[in-house]
Parts: C-alpha cells; sequence; structure tokens
C-alpha cells in the first residue's frame, strides 16, 4: 500500500490501474474529467497498461464499454450528470448483456438551469436500469468501493454493470490522503483480468443482446431481477473479503450513535460524515439521535435497513435527490421496504443540497429539530431544507 | 481542526498552494484535506481554495465558513473582497505585499506580510508580468502559523512540483526568512 494524495477522480483512476482495468472508453464532462486525464496520464507515462478510447460522447462511451466488456476485457469508464443521461439507453444494453462493467460518476445536477455540482440525481434518476448502485463517503471509499464494485459485477451469481456515485466537487475534486493498495493484493481480490463470463469469442461464435420474442422476454428481466437479488450476499461477501485483506470494513448499512437513538437520520454520501459531526454535537446535549448511512442503493439493502430503523420512533430520511411528483428516493424505498410489517417508525423526508447547496452541520440539527417536531404534532411529511420557499410561493403560488 | 483559506486570481496557483499545504500537513501525520472554491476557474478571475487540517480524522464535508487563517496571493484583490470574511478573531491573515503589517488596520488579525511576487521572480516562477508566487507564500504561511514546518512544505512542493521543484522549494524558504509579522 501506498498513501497518496488524491481528489475524488484520481482516486477511481488509481482503482482502475490497481484493478488492471483493459479498456476505458471515456468522454470528458465536469466534473468527471479529471479521470480521463489521470488514466490517460497513467497509461502515457508507462505505470498502466490499458486500451484508452477517446470518443465523441458518452452514447458512445458506453458502446464502446459494452463491446470491449463483451469480449471480455475488464472494463471501466466515467461521466456524470447530462453525461449519464445521454447514456440512458445503453445503460440498459449494458446490463440486459450482463456486461460487468463499472462506472465512476462525479454526481451532479441535471439541466435545467445548467448547474455543475454536487446532486444524486444522476444517478438515482437511473436506479431502474439494472445496474449496482454503490455511493461514497470520501475519497478512500471512491476508491475501495469501485474495486468492490468489479469484485460484485464480475461474480457468476451477479454478471451486472456497476455504477459508483460520488458527489461532484465535494470529493471528484477534494483532495484527501488515500490509501493506494498493492496491485498483488487486489489481484488476489479481484482475481486476474481474464473471461469469466461468456464472451465473444470467434473460435465459439455466439449473439449477444439479440432480438427476443415475448415468449422469452420476461425471461431474460427476470433473470435480471434474480441476479440483483442475489448481488446482496454477493456484496456482503465481497465486503468480507475486502476487510480480510485490505482491513477497512464496509456494509450496506452501517449505524452511528444508532443503538439507544430515538430519532435516526438516514443519509448517503459525501455528507454523511457531516452529519456525524452533527450526532455528535446533539449526543453532546443529550439528544438520543443516531445516523445511518447507506453505501449501496441497488440492490436496496431493504432487510437491512428495516432492521437497523425498526426500533427508532422517528426516522429522519436525508435525500439529495427529488422524484418531482412524489418524494426523494431513499424515502420512497424506505417507506415501501416497510410495507407488510405493522410495527414501523414516523418516516420523514428532508430534501436538500439540490445543485451543490452546501450540506452543513446545522442543516442536519434542523433536520433533527424538525424531525423533534413531530412526535408531538403532525409535520409536512416531506420538507426541504435551507430553501427560500417565499421565493418559490411567491411566483407558483403557496403550497 | 485548523480551517485556511487562499485568495488568488486564476492562474496564480492558489489551488496548488492548498493542495501543498495539506500534504506538507499530511506528511506531519495530520489528517487532511484540500479543495477549490466549487466551480469553474478563469485566469485573473478572483479564486478561492482551502485546506483543513486536523490531528484527528476529519469527517466534515462542508464549505470553510470561519477559517483560522487567509492567504492571499494577490492584495489587488482586497479593494473589492473583504479577504477577512468569516476570519476568525485572533486569526492569521499573510499577505503578498511590499506594505508593513501596520500599514494595515485590522485590530483582530494577526497580520504577516511577505513580498512573495518579489521572490517569485527571483526564482524564475513564472514570468515577471504574471509571476506564480504560490510557493513563496507558503513560506510565509509557515512562519507566521507555525503548525506546519518549512521542511515539510519545501518536501511537499519538491513532490508535486511539474518544474522547477528546486527554485519553487527555495523561494519558499527565502519567504520565510522575509516574512514580517505584525505581532
Amino acid at each position: 500500500m501506498v498513501m497518496m494524495m488524491l481528489k475524488g477522480n484520481e482516486a477511481t483512476a488509481y482503482a482502475a490501474k490497481v484493478a488492471k482495468v483493459q479498456v476505458i472508453p471515456a468522454y470528458p464532462i465536469t466534473p468527471s474529467t479529471l479521470f480521463p486525464e489521470k488514466v490517460s496520464e497513467l497509461i502515457s507515462n508507462g505505470e498502466m497498461k490499458a486500451e484508452f478510447i477517446p470518443v465523441e460522447s458518452e452514447h458512445s462511451a458506453l458502446s464502446a464499454a459494452i463491446g470491449a466488456a463483451a469480449t471480455g476485457a475488464r472494463t471501466m469508464t466515467a461521466t456524470a450528470s447530462q453525461g449519464l443521461a445521454l447514456m440512458h439507453e445503453v445503460l440498459f444494453i449494458a446490463s440486459g448483456m450482463r456486461l460487468p462493467i463499472v462506472m465512476a460518476i462525479g454526481n451532479r445536477a441535471l439541466s435545467a438551469p445548467v448547474n455543475i455540482w454536487a446532486e444524486q440525481q444522476d444517478t438515482i434518476a437511473q436506479r431502474d436500469s439494472g445496474w449496482l448502485q454503490f455511493y461514497a463517503e470520501n475519497n478512500q471509499e471512491a476508491l475501495d468501493l469501485s474495486l468492490i464494485a468489479f469484485r460484485v459485477a464480475e461474480d457468476k451469481r451477479v454478471l451486472l454493470p456497476a455504477m459508483m456515485g460520488m458527489d461532484a466537487f465535494v470529493l471528484t475534486h477534494t483532495m484527501e490522503p488515500v490509501d493506494v493498495p498493492d496491485e498483488s493484493l487486489v489481484e488476489k481480490y479481484l482475481g486476474p483480468p481474464e473471461q469469466k463470463y461468456p464472451t465473444l469469442n470467434p473460435s465459439q461464435p455466439s449473439t449477444f443482446g439479440a432480438f427476443v420474442f415475448p415468449e422469452h422476454y420476461m425471461e431474460f428481466r427476470y433473470s435480471q431481477f434474480v441476479a440483483m437479488e442475489h448481488s446482496k450476499k454477493v456484496i456482503d461477501e465481497a465486503f468480507e473479503e475486502f476487510k480480510n485483506i485490505f482491513g477497512r470494513e464496509y456494509r450496506k448499512v452501517s449505524g452511528f450513535m444508532n443503538e439507544d437513538a430515538d430519532i435516526l437520520l438516514i443519509s448517503m454520501g459525501s455528507m454523511t460524515g457531516t452529519a456525524r459531526e452533527a450526532i455528535r454535537k446533539l449526543r453532546e446535549k443529550g439528544e438520543k439521535v443516531g445516523l445511518i448511512k447507506l453505501s449501496v442503493f441497488r440492490p436496496f439493502p431493504k432487510e437491512e435497513l428495516v432492521e437497523i430503523t425498526k426500533n427508532a420512533r422517528i426516522v429522519a430520511v436525508v435525500d439529495r435527490n427529488i422524484s418531482i411528483g412524489f418524494a426523494g428516493a431513499i424515502f420512497t424505498e424506505l417507506v415501501a421496504s416497510y410495507n407488510n410489517i405493522e410495527k414501523k417508525p414516523k418516516i420523514l423526508n428532508f430534501i436538500l443540497g439540490l445543485g451543490g447547496r452546501d450540506i452543513r452541520v446545522e442543516d442536519y440539527i434542523e433536520i433533527y429539530n424538525r424531525a423533534k417536531e413531530a412526535e408531538n404534532r403532525g409535520v409536512k411529511e416531506i420538507q426541504w431544507i435551507n430553501v427560500d420557499e417565499d421565493a418559490v410561493y411567491e411566483v407558483e403560488g403557496p403550497l | 481542526m485548523f480551517e485556511i483559506r487562499f485568495h488568488g486570481r486564476g492562474g496564480q496557483g492558489a489551488v496548488t498552494a492548498a493542495n501543498i499545504l495539506a500534504t506538507a500537513a499530511f506528511y506531519e501525520g495530520n489528517d487532511v484535506q484540500s479543495f477549490p472554491f466549487f466551480g469553474v476557474e478563469r485566469r485573473g478571475a478572483p479564486v478561492e481554495a482551502y485546506t483543513r487540517i486536523d490531528n484527528k480524522k476529519i469527517d466534515i464535508k462542508m464549505y470553510i465558513y470561519n477559517p483560522d487563517a487567509v492567504v492571499v496571493l494577490d492584495t489587488s484583490l482586497m479593494k473589492d473582497l473583504d479577504v477577512t470574511r468569516g476570519l476568525k478573531k485572533g486569526g492569521y491573515l499573510i499577505l503578498n505585499t511590499q506594505k508593513k503589517p501596520s500599514d494595515f488596520n485590522y485590530k483582530d488579525f494577526k497580520v504577516a506580510v511577505v513580498d512573495a511576487t518579489e521572490v517569485a521572480v527571483e526564482f524564475g516562477l513564472g514570468s515577471k508580468s504574471s509571476p506564480i508566487v504560490n510557493t513563496a507564500i507558503l513560506g510565509a504561511y509557515s512562519k507566521a502559523v507555525g503548525n506546519v514546518k518549512i521542511d515539510s512544505i519545501s518536501k511537499a512542493i519538491r513532490d508535486s512540483a511539474p518544474a522547477k521543484a528546486e527554485e519553487n522549494a527555495n523561494a519558499a524558504y527565502e519567504s520565510y526568512k522575509r516574512t514580517v509579522l505584525g505581532w
């Protein structure tokens, strides 16, 4: 291992290096551009052996990745926001063809209005695309979860592509010390980049992504559904093996000061550490509050989330995304996870940090205070934090 | 936790200064973060960059609102910009200027000055018309604040400079010597 000072994009580039990724088709977009820059640099100065394919769009980047992965090459790319949106139709092709591509995402808001800053809407909007989704809290996690993503994606019981999300700028452009593991250890963890699954092979011709009639299509889709369900166990195994080899522990769902908490906050991504700081401050004042961190959104870890939240009185779900017309994604899926369970906490949704609005310790304290109000009286189920509601009501009329 | 904000103009190297300071503090066993003001950078336009240093793990990921020190690479910014915005009482204000600390009327802050532009030009960093002062000003930071040693800063410069590593490291040492403390 070697400790390096790395930005989030560089950490994922080093993940590609130590994972011995063989093909990297990429098209630059803010805030992901540093990824293609860094891997190009590593390849050109001889530190990394991989084919870098500069393409003309994100649609082509993922299409080229599909071609590469279909030959059995370990394949990685990176994008963000509009770039991921442009890939939309190709995402389904990658997962439908069961190709274990890993993609690092600089989580960024979508236009319009144009905005290049942190928000998880871009990946959340792709939650139905059949890709696994991991979310990093810091740059070490961005590197580690990229490796874990390969391990899970390439597992024969899964064979699905994976996204690894890290918030724009807050991680992609922030420099932190990162432990870059030895390639030999990573090879032990991932196995060599060899053909582990059926691939295009001239000596054994086969067809991928072919035309399928109604009598067979559903079985392909059900296969994906089953594989994603199986990935839950595979992810746990991958986390366990990662801890054994590299010493760092990951869970789909992890708790902080949650054991005796009356009120639990749920957070995913770069703002989780800020939330922990808020929890510490509130605990110092004697408040019984805890934090649940979500590192995996697809598959949605509903069993673990229900288990860890069921004894709380109130669960405040923090979403850095919003499905206009309903609610934040984590909230929606947590509520659905409690389907057919009688005893459930009161679940509230707080929307914050869209388009890079800074998420501060005091925002979490505000969330806690509002959640606490719900103990004694009815409060709005979905609340937006740190937003100028009056300015909006003036134009749109009050809510 | 110790938080630093850098003010400069695009092209002067404020973001690199924040990164080098973080790297140097990391060499001394601290946890660190450095980041630019999130957005787009244009040559000549005002730029901010930030460094966080702590002897325990840094959890928070938010902007720095109340820095312990502010480093100004280009004092022409001070005409239109309150560089002391949010600076803690008793905090450090490190300025690249030919003036003396007493020429500045800040009662609440510790003012340190160095002519980093002159040092940068002497060591051939950048051009005469647009010298790159980021490494020189870090020497002043080390002298004024003292929580990151000049040797660590010099090592961080040598390890990360794409060119003129020696000149950049020496510029930091030179401005360390020339820094005038106003307290």
